[in-house]
């Protein structure tokens, strides 16, 4: 599997002239590769945004180097580099700016001076990806929140880049908003194999990525897949996160004597373990 | 009252003159105010009217809607109107009741001054009325684009028109959540002495600034993710089509110009 982005010993802080002051990301390494699907988790201000900022060139780390494609980042590449980096936020609102569906799309493309009639392809082809192709001329205050984040996302995957990176999208979104747009996440990584980056808070959307990145007080605490993520139990529950539910469930059931193989992370898994308890005995 | 107000609404259409290109339409809408200036007799002032009110068809906006919407800037004419009536000295005496004494001069100037506010205010309405905000931006980018030699930021300032056109809905939105959130909290920005009022909206305006400052923030991150540097090397997603139809236009107004200029006296 190819390298997309790797992070070594990444060290940063908002005020270096301050040496009381916490550091924002303190010594983080990790590695991303060609097609996966990875989630960083962790409490309000652990420095994930931080980062996502670190990984576009929006902030440049003190200590360590960051590499996209096996590219050092530097000042000079920057531009090219977050042409291939497709960033979503969390407000909506905030990061809309044509007038219309199709200008807010078309607006990666246009700094990037591509020409109109490829353009008007690629802003089709990304709108149709997220399914909002019929609403091409809408205007943002006619959009749902989900549809905004859609179009958000459309507008990223214009400039077809290697690795998408949601800083909380869905966390602004009522449940149904955060569907949809959790649903279009997926169909593209099944479409397009498209490498997805997802800061969150939704640990139901966290358990759907390869991996986990857990984040806490600017380190990294713990990586790995969902389930041995997850497996920390009370550890988690110390540092401000919360389990799924269908894990909370299973440790509740547990305690009271239902007897149930392992954890379950997700509520299927959890509901086949049950139906099947009693064939087992 | 807001909903009747037209000044600088845009009302979707498919007529003839919404279909023109914003730049013919804007050269038009700016020659047109200097064109205005050449009428000095009553031939040429029946002229722009008669011409005015044909746009006006041609645009299949109601004159009865344009009329009601433009109520203020009518009260306004006819405000200047009166006062070139009773104030005008010149010419022969029309009429005399009391101490109010009407002269033909007057009455010329005054019917004259009218038309032409009239004629100015119509054109730009129907302007605004067929043309995008976004559409109109466009066109003066264009249009503006030789300033460009001298050092007008020109690029610069139509995202800066098409970002806050982008974001009135959006704050306006924001004015309503916040002006209920304190209502809730007791304050009363609808009634009461006007002194109290100024007072009320402060605590409205305040978060509303704040909340701005933040989106501004946001959206100029968002802006610098999907790669804006400024307008060098852009390309335009939204093109403008200069067809027959501009051409047209643009003939229209040198005959018109040619017509005023031979009728004047
Ligand atoms: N612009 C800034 N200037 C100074 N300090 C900042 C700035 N942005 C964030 N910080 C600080 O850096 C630390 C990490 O913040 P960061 O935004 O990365 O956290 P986060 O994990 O994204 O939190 P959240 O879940 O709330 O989004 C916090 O202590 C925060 O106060
Ligand atoms: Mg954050």
């Amino acid at each position: 599997m190819d390298e997309i982005l790797s992070l070594d010993h990444i060290t940063f802080t908002y005020s270096p002239d301050e040496p009381n002051v916490k550091n924002a990301v303190e010594d983080v390494s990790f590695t991303v590769h060609e097609g996966e699907w990875i989630a960083i988790v962790g409490h309000n201000g652990s420095g994930k945004s931080t980062i996502a900022r670190l990984m576009n060139g929006l902030l440049f780390p003190q200590q360590g180097t960051i590499k996209v494609m096996n590219e050092p980042l530097t000042e000079e590449n920057l531009w090219e580099i977050r042409s291939q980096m497709g960033m979503v936020f969390q407000n909506p609102d905030n990061q809309f700016v044509g007038a219309t569906v199709q200008d807010d799309v078309a607006f990666a493309l246009e700094n990037n001076g591509i020409p109109y009639k490829e353009m008007v392809k690629r802003v089709h082809e990304a709108l149709q990806q997220v399914k909002m192709d019929q609403l091409l001329n809408h205007e943002p205050q006619h959009l749902s929140g989900g549809q905004k984040q859609r179009v958000a996302i459309a507008g990223a995957l214009a400039l077809k880049p290697r690795l998408l990176i949601l800083d909380e999208a869905t966390s602004m979104l009522d449940p149904q908003g955060r569907a949809e747009v959790l649903a279009t996440v997926q169909a593209l990584r099944e479409e397009t194999g498209l490498t997805v980056l997802s800061i969150t808070h939704d640990l139901e959307e966290a358990i759907l990525a390869d991996r986990m990145l857990f984040m806490n007080g600017g380190e990294k605490f713990a990586e790995g897949t969902p389930s041995e993520i997850f497996a920390l139990g009370d550890q988690l529950l110390d540092l401000g996160l919360d389990l799924p539910f269908a894990m909370k469930l299973t440790k509740l059931l547990k305690q009271d004597g239902v007897e149930l193989q392992g954890e379950h992370m997700t509520e299927e898994e959890l509901v086949n373990d049950l139906w099947t308890s009693n064939f087992k005995k | 009252m807001m909903e009747k107000m037209i000044f600088g609404r845009f009302m979707p259409g498919d007529s003839f003159v919404h279909k023109l290109d914003p730049r013919s339409k804007l050269l038009f809408v700016f020659a047109f105010i200097f064109i205005v200036f050449f009428a000095n007799n009553p031939v040429t002032y029946a002229g722009l009217l008669v011409f005015a009110l044909l746009v006006i068809f041609v645009s299949r906006i109601k004159l009865y809607f344009l009329i009601n919407g433009l109520k203020p800037v009518i009260i306004l004419m006819v405000f200047t109107f009166l006062l070139h009536i009773f104030f005008t000295k010149e010419g022969n005496p029309i009429f005399e009741w009391k101490f109010i004494h009407v002269y033909e001069e007057g009455l010329r100037q005054g019917i004259f001054i009218s038309i032409r506010f009239l004629v100015l205010v119509f054109m730009t309405s129907i302007l605004t009325l067929t043309t995008s905000p976004i559409s109109i931006t466009d066109g003066l980018e264009v249009l503006l684009n030789p300033f460009k030699k001298l050092k007008l930021p020109v690029h610069e300032l139509a995202l800066m028109m098409s970002i806050s056109l982008r974001f009135i809905p959006t704050l306006m939105d924001e004015t309503d959540k916040i002006m209920k959130a304190q209502m809730a909290r007791g304050s009363d920005i609808s009634t009461g002495p006007i002194k109290e009022r100024v007072k009320a909206v402060v605590p409205l305006l305040v978060p509303l600034f704040v909340s701005a400052f933040k989106r501004a923030e946001d959206l100029a991150t968002a802006m610098e993710v999907r790669g804006y540097r400024g307008g060098e090397g852009r390309t335009r997603y939204r093109q403008l089509k200069w067809d027959g139809k501009d051409t047209l236009a643009m003939i229209l107004l040198v005959a018109m110009t040619a017509l005023l200029i031979t009728l004047r006296s």
